[in-house]
């Protein structure tokens, strides 16, 4: 078994008295696709944005791809990261978010381009050579041109993903991706994910609670419940014979809210 | 008629003095209220005391103590400025004050899922100010600006208590020369008008230019 690329260690978070994560821990390893389910409020979004940094921990360590991603060596010790440490970190991960979060100002060519330029130092024509391959890839080169507001919600997310796959992260993070999307436009969504899973080895977290999605795409699901992890296993385990009993209430509820697990 | 052209000529020399004060204020004014607005957000504690510290001083004194310290009492502090120097600088450190609320509140109306789009793209945080946050807010900044380069316009009038020779000074001068004050003030009014009307279009005309393709993503 290779070295984990990602290393969650007895993480604690808090926002305010609210505990989120408690002594939370998991590895994955490198070209492993994860998917963290679980009810609403359960912490599986928060490590998500802990891994991509838009959230703290107050305990506890992460080492992402051999590297503590919040602290750095110094003296012989530990220091926490300083920005420097954390943009480096940051190059390794990418993140895909539930309302897309692209640039409205900004071309859809605009939007994957940008952070290439401006952050690998890239030339222009070799960042838009690339994105292009890359909106093709996702089905939507005849869009490069077009301004955000212009599109789907479907065709949006596929942007963000070719965006966050421009600077060629390690890992890919997937959080709540086709929540945001009207039923018919989920698909075109879930279908670049797939052929990511399939062609690619990047590592990838999806948070869903697309139940069937997460079955065929998943190497490995993760069962959150109050801050910490009940139960974890292949798809096929959990999902047709989970072993605790909150997971077994959570599909329940699932299956008689009408989806295919 | 004869006469009156050479007053006409001086009037038009003011509004010279006018449009110049207004374009250089409005231009300090512009690089203050960014300097500001932004120093007001830094993660730097100093940097905000410094940037809260202008712009309450400012905002909470008169244009007009303003001016006359720029003008009167810096020389006695070895800083001697010419008239339209002070004025420049009364003007833009006035206006700029409160431009720089306005550039605050602009950048944080920009919702935090775009600062987060940053982070997940590994921009650093002036990346991020530059490319995404401050070309969207400058949109919604652009109508208050507008009003505000009205303002400064209007200010321009206290200038003629330190002898410069702008519109308001020019018709002073007039009056007191012709012994009418219909004429001249009638003929400012206008002009001071026809200025104001022209930043007025420019200003929602380059708002036009700006939100071309945005479609209704902000409102």
């Amino acid at each position: 078994m290779p070295a984990p690329i990602i290393e969650v260690d007895r993480v604690s978070k808090s926002f305010g008295p609210l505990r989120v994560l408690e002594e939370l821990s998991f590895t994955v390893a490198p070209g492993e696709k994860l998917a963290l389910i679980g009810p609403s409020g359960s912490g599986k979004t928060t490590i998500l944005r802990i891994l991509m940094t838009l959230e703290t921990i107050n305990s506890g360590h992460i080492k992402v791809d051999g590297e503590y991603l919040f602290h750095m060596p110094k003296n012989g010790g530990l220091a926490p990261a300083d920005e420097r440490h954390l943009h480096r970190m940051r190059a390794k991960i990418g993140m895909v978010f539930q309302l897309f979060n692209l640039f409205p100002h900004k071309s859809v060519l605009d939007n994957v381009t940008l952070a290439p330029i401006l952050t690998k130092g890239v030339a222009k024509a070799d960042a838009e050579r690339q994105a292009m391959e890359l909106l093709d890839m996702v089905g939507l080169a005849d869009k490069a041109k077009a301004m955000p507001a212009q599109l789907s919600g479907g065709q949006k997310q596929r942007v963000a993903i070719a965006r966050a796959l421009a600077l060629q992260p390690k890992i890919m993070l997937f959080d709540e991706v086709t929540s945001a999307l009207d039923p018919e436009l989920v698909e075109e969504v879930l279908n670049v994910m797939r052929r990511l899973a399939e062609e690619t080895d990047m590592t990838m977290l999806l948070v869903t609670h697309e139940m069937g999605f997460a079955h065929d795409f998943a190497d490995r699901v993760l069962f959150f419940d109050r801050g910490s992890i009940v139960e974890e296993g292949p798809p096929d385990e959990i999902f047709t014979n989970p072993k605790e009993e909150r997971t077994q209430a959570f599909l329940k509820k699932i299956i008689a809210a009408g989806q295919r697990v | 008629m004869e006469r009156w052209s050479g007053y006409f000529q001086l009037i038009l020399d003011g509004a010279l003095v006018t449009i110049e004060l207004t374009l250089l204020g409005s231009l300090l004014a512009l690089v203050m209220a960014f300097v500001a607005g932004l120093g007001r957000l830094s993660r730097n504690a100093a940097v905000r005391a410094l940037a809260t510290a202008y712009i309450e001083f400012f905002r909470g004194t008169s244009i007009f103590v303003q001016l006359f310290w720029a003008y009167f009492v810096l020389p006695l502090f070895g800083v001697s400025l010419t008239p339209l120097q002070a004025g420049v600088l009364a003007l833009g450190l006035n206006v700029g004050a409160y431009g720089a609320e306005v550039v605050r509140g602009a950048v944080q109306s920009i919702g935090k899922e775009q600062q987060e789009a940053c982070v997940a793209l590994n921009l650093t945080r002036w990346q991020c100010l530059r490319h995404v946050i401050v070309p969207q807010a400058f949109v919604i900044m652009l109508p208050t600006f507008g009003n505000n380069a009205i303002e400064l316009l209007k200010g321009t009038a206290v200038v003629s208590l330190i002898s410069l020779a702008d519109l308001t000074f020019q018709a002073q001068v007039v009056r007191a020369q012709t012994g009418n004050t219909m004429v001249p003030f009638i003929t400012i009014l206008l002009l001071y008008f026809a200025i104001a009307s022209v930043i007025s279009l420019s200003v929602r005309g380059l708002e036009r230019r700006l939100t071309r393709g945005l479609d209704g993503v902000r409102s």
